[in-house]
């Protein structure tokens, strides 16, 4: 009886196949596009997540100043840091592994006619290790010569590529603003970061060199700060606090000019924006599936009223109420669950485009993809409901004298 | 002793409306029809006809009265459980012989037994040997729009046979069809009553048509005026 059912549906479908695509259409469209921006969603928090591992999992940053990472004014009144302090924190906490001292602008690196704006850094080798950076050619500093700031530099694949092309840079001289500077190492590449930074667009010099023939001050901006394996971080960063509220000089009672953030505080900001992102998602696929129930319903009625005669003869020849009911219903079911497969498919496709597009990951979410499904097969339920129903309570007599 | 009458109707009425608008079309009847009778209602339009084969056929409940179908008391079975009356002791044949469009004459006469939960193997087997008896199982692939109008009304006939009913109801069988096809179709009832043993209760307007049953009950008003034998076939 099930499978009869079942066939009977799926040949009234067939039967008016335009009809019942476009009867579709809304589901299709809800649940793809819920599919797509789900897969592409989670393709770019999986860049996210794999870029925060690259950017090592124990890794926090000293900055001066407050409220960098809320978006608030960054004060630009609190002092910078220098090596010393730099220095003091990788010799005083004994969880820190390696502090890089890093200090930064941006400039025109210039080679023979070919130049770029770039961000030009000055820090020593300790960057390289705690960023995990790896030398894809050349080499890195030697201790003397960061010591004595020589204007060498090593130069990340983006800015390499703007200036040398597919070409070997290594021994070759550029120009960084007014300051030569001979390549000795190219950097491998990271690819473009979660915000869609590239990451290996600057050049690196030594701090001395930067201070000295670059930023004219012995300024460093930022502490890059590796914690070591098995440390807790929490601990890691309460005494980098101290540490740096003694070193300057800050009094019990008063606010600390400078701020440690770690990557939990990259993942909390993601979570938001996640967050927020589901929230639209969800909107977006009530939206689509009551309007794609609506459709199906409005289709359904129609229907009903197109067969009362059949409906009729089958009242007649002993349907009781529940199998014309069933008749309908599982009619509806099956038209929005077929709107439901083809809009995964759409949406996976799209996802799948749309990732490709972004250069992130194709990260479809069974979990998602078996919601929506779902949903789909719910939304035939509900909206089938009301004209199988008007169906199944008609009167055979009326029914069948309709023309 | 005897098999119970297939159907009793004592003193039904059936009222449509209330009050001053109510209409009454059927006022107190009174009918037993025996298994292997050939019944023809006749009577001129809005005599109780119609009315009297639904509630025959259990379409419809009487206002007032007693209806035994097979012993069982009709009026006070619900909607469901006057489906599955029909469902397996009744088959209708309809003027308009209201049979599903786009689906073979196989799959028409297959319906009653779709909702009697039998095989698709079971049901095709049944289907094809009644439209053996009336003879279209050559006709079996075919929809109805390619069938000619007595073609249609033989695979309805097939889908009330295809049950093994206690009764068929036929409203007017032969209303849209020549005489020369209606004849035919009356001939072919009439063979199902006297070969098989059919109980037929068949409404018409033709009294040609009417002489191929036993017994004619003549309706005026919403009551029986006559019951009596049929003249026969001349």
């Amino acid at each position: 009886m099930l499978a009869e059912t079942l066939r009977l549906a799926v040949q009234a479908i067939f039967r008016n196949a335009l009809r019942s695509a476009l009867t579709m259409l809304g589901i299709v469209i809800g649940v793809a596009s819920v599919i797509a921006m789900v897969t592409v969603g989670r393709g770019s928090t999986e860049q996210v997540a794999s870029d925060v591992r690259k950017l090592g999992t124990n890794v926090a940053i000293v900055v001066p100043g407050q409220g960098a990472m809320r978006g608030g004014p960054h004060v630009g009144t609190a002092p910078m840091f220098t090596l010393r302090i730099n220095d003091a924190v990788e010799a005083g906490v004994a969880a820190v592994a390696v502090s890089a001292p890093i200090s930064q602008t941006r400039e025109r690196a210039i080679f023979g006619s070919a130049n770029r704006m770039t961000e030009v850094v000055g820090t020593d080798n300790r960057y390289f290790e705690a960023a995990r950076w790896q030398v894809a050619a050349g080499r890195l500093f030697e201790e003397g010569e960061v010591r004595a700031g020589r204007t060498l530099c090593i130069l990340g694949e983006t800015l390499r590529q703007a200036l040398f092309g597919s070409g070997d840079p290594v021994g070759a001289t550029i120009r960084i603003g007014a300051l030569s500077c001979r390549v000795i190492g190219l950097l491998r590449s990271k690819g473009a970061s979660t915000f869609g930074a590239d990451q290996d667009d600057f050049v690196i010099l030594p701090l001395a060199a930067f201070q000295r023939r670059i930023a004219g001050n012995s300024d460093v901006q930022t502490l890059y700060v590796s914690i070591r394996e098995g440390a807790a971080v929490d601990a890691a960063r309460e005494e980098i606090t101290r540490l740096m509220r003694e070193l300057r000089r800050i009094g019990p009672g008063e606010d600390d000019d400078f701020e440690v953030l770690d990557t939990r505080q990259f993942a909390t900001m993601l979570t938001g924006i996640t967050g927020i992102l589901t929230g639209l998602l969800s909107a977006v696929a009530a939206v689509s599936l009551l309007v794609g129930g609506i459709g199906i319903m409005n289709i359904m009625l129609v229907s009903v009223t197109e067969r009362t005669r059949e409906i009729g003869i089958r009242l007649a020849i002993g349907a009781q109420a529940r199998d014309v009911l069933a008749q309908f219903l599982i009619e509806a079911i099956i038209l929005s669950m077929l709107g439901g497969v083809v809009g995964i498919l759409a949406g996976l496709g799209l996802g799948l485009a749309g990732a490709r597009m972004l250069s992130v990951p194709f990260a479809p979410d069974p979990l998602t993809v078996l919601v929506s499904f779902g949903f789909s097969a719910l939304v035939g339920i509900i909206f089938g409901f009301f004209p199988a129903r008007r169906a199944a309570r008609m009167d055979p007599i009326e029914a069948l004298r309709h023309e | 002793m005897a098999e119970p009458p297939v159907i009793v109707l004592e003193r039904i009425s059936r009222v449509y409306g209330t009050g001053e608008i109510a209409v009454r079309a059927l006022d107190g009847i009174d009918l037993t029809v025996r298994a292997g009778e050939f019944i023809a209602i006749m009577g001129p339009s809005g005599s109780g006809k119609s009315t009297a084969m639904n509630v025959i056929g259990c379409l419809d409940t009487p206002s007032s009265g007693n209806y035994r179908f097979m012993g069982v008391e009709v009026a006070g079975l619900t909607r469901d459980q006057r489906a599955l009356l029909r469902r397996h002791y009744i088959g209708f044949v309809f003027q308009g012989y209201n049979l599903l469009p786009r689906t073979s004459a196989l799959q028409n006469v297959e319906l009653p037994l779709i909702y009697r939960g039998r095989g698709r193997a079971e049901r095709q087997k049944a289907a094809l040997e009644a439209l053996a008896r009336v003879g279209l199982e050559s006709r079996a692939a075919h929809d109805p729009g390619r069938l000619s109008g007595g073609q249609q009304q033989r695979v309805a006939i097939a889908r009330a046979l295809v049950g093994a009913p206690k009764i068929m109801l036929a409203d007017e069988p032969t209303g849209n069809l020549d005489t020369r096809t209606s004849v035919e179709i009356m001939e072919m009832l009439r063979g199902l009553n006297r070969e098989g043993g059919l109980t037929i209760v068949m409404v018409t307007h033709e009294p040609d048509m009417a002489r191929y049953a036993d017994r004619l009950i003549w309706m005026v008003d919403g009551r029986i005026a006559r019951d009596e034998p049929t003249p026969g076939i001349a």
